[in-house]
């Protein structure tokens, strides 16, 4: 018998625990189910109150870029990409198609094409917005919209103005049957720019140098003969 | 044994109850500096403080989401039981870092486009764990909202000390402004993450010369 109530006694006393331990459960479950949904809550609603301001600026900061990259235009057009390369002046919302930019100075006559081009970077995608001329196939200007790149260092992609000047005429010529980019853009080491089509890269950011370079290689080596291709679209919607 | 304890926390308590709450505030500031003294969210510290700018801007940011939480995990110290405290705080404290990513969006695309790799590092900063834990979850909203904001600029003005030496010796100036003449070469190295553990070594050690020469007289 008395050995039977030693045995017995332990397990009573860890019932008591465990009982305490269930009723608690339910209460971490309020708890965590409550904060959830209160946090879930404030993140919807801060959102929601935030989005269509954010995408005003995010659209305001687009069009800035626009007249950023393509120097001396006064009004710009959204032209919406078709699958067989064309292109058509886009009607209603952006969301979803491949757009570019064309923009046209004060008479009236086209000056260039702004187009949206992405890669990765060192540390995530970076979007970038360049300004390509026709007249004499150059880009003129880049801007970069998003990046995530070391603050210090990559970032200079977008601070340093040596880097940045290299987008001011950076060639993009085309053969002469118009089908393909003669000179890929190329980024080399710091001060070795010797050609036209080159990048002067940065000392202590080469990935994110090199990244822009890539990503303008590999956009203008589709999109330019296409541009150039099609350039009669952008101009029939000039307006004096 | 369990009398003694409760006395010595009794003993402890009291005096923190008589003195004003602006102690909760200053301690912060310098006695324990979160990043001089307690060593805390080293992460930010090292990482985005290569310049003055963006060490002002991230310890703002963190202050913010330091003090919201400490008000909310204040008010809901009762509520939240004790095994789930520690992920009940990181829901928290993560849900005002996303509240500040959209608020700074919505502010400027252009202070976004300059922060927005740092903002997401607010939820694994260690500091704002620990004063939910250490404080926040034990005392009244009133004490909570000092120590926070006292924390808060401590982080920011150790933030700023470290930014403000990185980017004059790494970048030839303050805040962007250029301080040297045009032959000053720049020390790459003080930008580089490195930089940032010789820059912070400097500081600790200075930091100590203090406390010891305080301990003497």
């Amino acid at each position: 018998m008395e050995t039977m109530e030693k045995i017995a006694q332990p397990k009573a006393k860890a019932t008591a625990p465990e009982q305490a331990n269930e009723a608690s459960s339910t209460k971490m479950l309020i708890a965590m189910v409550g904060i959830g949904l209160a946090c879930a809550l404030l993140i919807v609603s801060v959102y929601e109150g935030t989005a269509p301001r954010i995408e005003r600026l995010k659209a305001e900061a687009l069009q800035q870029a626009i007249f950023k990259v393509l120097p001396g235009i006064s009004q710009t057009k959204t032209f919406e990409q078709l699958a067989d390369g064309g292109f058509q002046l886009l009607e209603g919302d952006a969301k979803g198609k491949s757009v570019v930019y064309a923009g046209y100075d004060d008479a009236g006559k086209l000056v260039g094409v702004a187009v949206e081009a992405a890669g990765q970077g060192y540390a995530d995608i970076i979007r970038i917005l360049y300004g390509y001329r026709l007249a004499d196939s150059k880009i003129v200007g880049m801007y970069v919209l998003e990046s995530k790149e070391t603050p210090g260092l990559g970032d200079k992609i977008e601070k340093d103005e040596n880097f940045v000047a290299n987008f001011e005429a950076l060639e993009v010529g085309l053969t002469a049957d118009g089908l393909a980019v003669t000179n890929p853009i190329l980024t080399v080491k710091s001060g070795e720019k010797v050609n036209a089509w080159e990048i002067d890269g940065i000392t202590g950011a080469t990935i994110s140098s090199r990244a822009i370079g890539d990503i303008l290689a590999k956009s203008t080596a589709t999109l330019a003969p296409q541009l150039v291709k099609h350039q009669q679209v952008f101009s029939q919607q000039a307006q004096p | 044994m369990e009398t003694t304890i409760a006395k010595k926390e009794e003993k402890a308590v009291i005096p923190k109850k008589e003195t004003p709450t602006t102690d909760e505030f200053i301690k912060g500031l310098w006695r324990e500096n979160p990043v001089f003294v307690q060593v805390l969210g080293m992460c930010p510290v090292l990482a985005v403080t290569n310049t003055a700018g963006n060490a002002l801007a991230m310890g703002l940011a963190t202050a913010f989401v330091l003090l919201m939480s400490n008000i909310l995990i204040s008010l809901l110290r009762n509520f939240i039981p004790k095994q789930v405290r520690i992920s009940s705080y990181i829901l928290i404290i993560a849900t005002f870092v996303t509240v500040t990513d959209y608020t700074i969006q919505a502010i400027s695309v252009e202070l976004h486009k300059s922060l927005g790799a740092f903002i997401s590092l607010i939820v694994v900063n260690c500091l704002i764990l620990s004063r939910a834990e250490a404080f926040a979850s034990k005392n009244n909203l009133g004490k909570s909202i000092m120590d926070a904001l006292g924390m808060g600029i401590g982080f920011t003005f150790a933030l700023l000390c470290l930014g403000v030496v990185r980017e004059i010796l790494g970048d030839g100036g303050v805040f962007g402004y250029a301080l040297f003449p045009e032959g000053f070469e720049n020390w790459i190295v003080m930008i580089l993450p490195a930089g940032g553990f010789f820059t912070l070594a400097l500081w600790l050690l200075v930091f100590n010369i203090f406390k010891e020469k305080r301990a003497k007289s």
